[in-house]
């Protein structure tokens, strides 16, 4: 326990700027602010990998890591699209996960959001063509449901999600 | 040449600078029959097993089906006549090896060539598209209109008094890919698992099929986004091997550079994950910090932050400067000490080692019947490491310089896992500090030039095991077939052997330790 705790103390809050992420830093504290600031309550995320190269999820799971933050914001991710306000959604939507999808958003309580997250999610770019609609995928996310924000990249970084994230809390 | 002193089939080696490869005919599915039972005889794996439409060159179907030897693969091809509208067949290599099972029914679903009875249940085909359609026939077409409704499943049912099943997915609970699994339990015990695999599949073998190399080296690098750079040196090396290039010193230095930042980020994910799975969120925290690090030195250096695309058929897409270079030791440097540290924080820690221990076990028994191969393998025991030297097999430059040191643990256990990934932290890190102090001067990019009806395998030694990319060109010099291959096929099945002694809350964490990858077994 002691060694954590020294661990702990000597690494401090590594929620500061890495020596050439100034902007970035800044950027993120202000978006930060203001996802508190909207919202005024906790968002919740319901993830659904509809497809993806796993990727994307890895940007994802870096949202939460000690320097983005996430849950510090009030944001969290849950295991049900019941607990969700929003869905944010990965990959050109299989055949095999088609069904799935459209369960978890009608699942999902009104007023929902829900955010494409990648290029293939998105149906953009070079590579959303490349993933475009075939025997096995349906193209893009708004192919199979409503889609409010799309966050491209291949895949997006995470400064890029929480913006996207954002601009979805805005539309509300 | 003969691989077996009794096997008639008759092997030469692929040309080029990669892992050793030896391609040869089998001239009918008896002769493929016998030489698998020669493979398993000597301690042998299967790689991989795929089949392809070669009637538009009328060449009928075809099976290619690769063996892991000591001395390194074995590239089997069967030819297997056209039978007007009946479903061509060839022998069911499962019994001997049971690896083969899914990678035989996703063959049918995609090609429509089958097992002489065996298991014919569906693997990739899940109701998306008729039982009767093709994806990979050269006349598939577009795919009939069809209703896009789930089809039922034949699961083993465990009866007995108190048995009852747990289905979980296919959307998980936390943010990972999707699957479905079957728990059979009594109580909380595991009494069984079954997988039902397949809803990531997106048709990639088919986007592959008539596109240009460059264009499949940027599909084959997303198969599995956390495998990405091996994936693209396997596919670059199964391009090369077809069209006569060899890379340069300088740029097989960086991509084994590459690879090792590749492994080393996924480590430090996985570790912290394990940590928080084991409810130590210290753990979680401290690892995600230093992959961040990590992975955003990749971003300045490679402009990605997980290097997809860097590595191209004919060397890699960015070099690197003396700058660069130092960047990565001096991150070597930092980064070293503090995962040691951590690593004495998790010896250390009674209730960490106490959900670790004996926890998920295989032994090497298994591992070697299932034909494993990466990380999960050496934990049980085995030494099998594509960059290593073991007898009879010299591994393919640069690797053979540095004496690849592989990690093994004989506990076969989540805690075996465990210590592999650190140790294989600790080993990255000295192969990047080499690779980086003796950087070849030179090219980085060697020009390739498509050969029509060429083909060529590629074989890395992935975070996770054994990448493999089978490439074919056509006449046209575009891709008639490529077929990548992730370890993940091999060691899902171990996943359903590793539950069955614990309890159903230990499942999150056997599957961490595994951390096997859906979108690479599904394509
Ligand atoms: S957008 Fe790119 S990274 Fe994301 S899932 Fe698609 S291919 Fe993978």
């Amino acid at each position: 326990m002691w060694s954590v705790l020294k661990h702990i103390l000597k690494t401090g809050v590594v929620s500061e700027p890495a020596p050439d992420a100034g902007d970035a830093k800044r950027e993120l504290d202000r978006l930060n602010d203001e996802i508190l600031r909207i919202l005024g309550r906790a968002l919740t995320i319901r993830e659904v990998d509809a497809g993806s190269c796993n990727a994307c999820e890895l940007e994802i799971h870096a949202l939460n890591n000690p320097y983005y933050n996430l849950e510090g914001s009030g944001i969290k991710f849950v295991a049900s699209p019941r607990h969700a306000d929003m869905l944010l959604v990965t990959g050109p939507v299989t055949k095999n996960m088609e069904n799935a999808v459209k369960i978890a958003y009608a699942c999902t309580p009104d007023p929902k959001l829900v955010v494409a997250v990648g290029d293939c999610g998105c149906g953009c770019g070079e590579i959303g063509q490349l993933f475009g609609p075939n025997y096995a995928t349906c193209g893009a996310v708004e192919n199979v449901i409503p889609v409010d924000v799309r966050i491209p990249g291949c895949p997006p970084t995470p400064l890029a999600l929480m913006q996207g994230i954002l601009a979805a809390v805005r539309t509300r | 040449m003969f691989l077996f002193d009794d096997e008639p089939i008759d092997f030469t080696l692929q040309p080029g600078l990669a892992a050793p490869v030896w391609r040869g005919r089998a001239a009918d599915g008896d002769e493929l029959k016998d030489f698998a039972a020669a493979v398993q005889l000597a301690g042998g794996r299967l790689a991989a097993l795929w089949g392809s439409d070669c009637r538009a060159a009328g060449k009928g179907f075809r099976l290619d089906v690769v063996f892991g030897l000591n001395e390194g693969h074995a590239w089997v091809r069967l030819d297997l006549p056209e039978q007007g509208n009946e479903c061509p067949v060839y022998p069911d290599l499962s019994g001997r090896f049971p690896a083969a099972n899914r990678m035989q029914r996703a063959t049918r679903d995609l090609v429509g060539i089958a097992t002489e009875g065996g298991d014919q249940r569906p693997w990739l085909r899940h109701g998306g598209w008729p039982a009767d359609w093709y994806p990979l026939r050269h006349d598939a077409g577009e795919a009939p209109a069809f209703d896009n409704r789930p089809t039922d499943y034949d699961f083993v049912q465990v009866g007995g008094e108190g048995a009852h099943e747990i289905p979980v997915g296919p959307i998980h609970a936390g943010i990972i890919e999707p699957g479905h699994f079957r728990f059979s339990v009594i109580g909380e015990r595991l009494l069984r698992l079954e997988q039902r695999l397949g809803y990531q599949h997106k048709g990639v073998e088919r986007r592959l099929a008539g596109a240009d190399f460059s264009t499949g080296a940027k599909l084959v690098g997303r198969i599995s986004g956390d495998s990405t750079c091996a994936f693209a040196w396997a596919y670059a090396s199964a391009v090369e091997a077809a069209c006569g290039v060899e890379p340069s010193p300088r740029a097989l230095a960086l991509r084994a550079l590459i690879l090792e930042r590749e492994r080393i980020a996924n480590h430090l994910g996985d570790l912290g994950m394990l940590g928080n799975d084991a409810a130590f969120a210290f753990g979680l925290a401290q690892f995600f910090r230093l992959k961040e690090d990590w992975v955003r030195l990749n971003a300045q250096l490679f402009g990605h932050r997980f290097m997809m695309d860097s590595i191209v058929p004919g060397g890699v897409a960015q070099d690197l400067d003396a700058a660069a270079l130092a960047a990565i030791v001096a991150q070597c440097e930092a980064i070293g000490p503090a995962v040691k540290e951590l690593r004495r924080i998790y010896d250390e820690h009674a209730g960490l080692q106490d959900r670790f221990l004996t926890t998920g076990p295989i032994d090497a028994a298994l591992a070697r019947e299932l034909s494993l191969s990466g990380m999960a393998a050496r934990a049980t025991g085995l030494i099998l490491d594509g960059r290593a030297y073991r007898q009879g097999y010299t591994p393919p430059p640069p690797w053979a310089q540095f004496g690849v040191r592989p990690a093994t643990d004989e506990r076969g256990d989540v805690a075996a896992r465990v210590a592999v990934r650190f140790d294989e932290v600790f080993e990255s890190l000295r192969l990047l500090r080499l690779l980086a102090a003796g950087m070849p001067a030179g090219e980085i990019r060697r020009p390739v030039v498509p050969v029509a009806d060429a083909s060529g395998l590629g074989i890395v030694e992935g975070w996770r095991g054994e990448v493999l990319v089978g490439v074919r060109f056509g006449a046209d010099g575009r891709l008639a077939r490529v077929h990548p291959h992730d370890p993940s096929w091999q060691a899902w099945p171990a996943l359903e052997h590793a539950v069955m002694k614990d309890i159903v809350p230990d499942f999150p964490l056997i599957n961490k330790s595994f951390n096997l990858s859906y979108s690479g077994q599904d394509i």
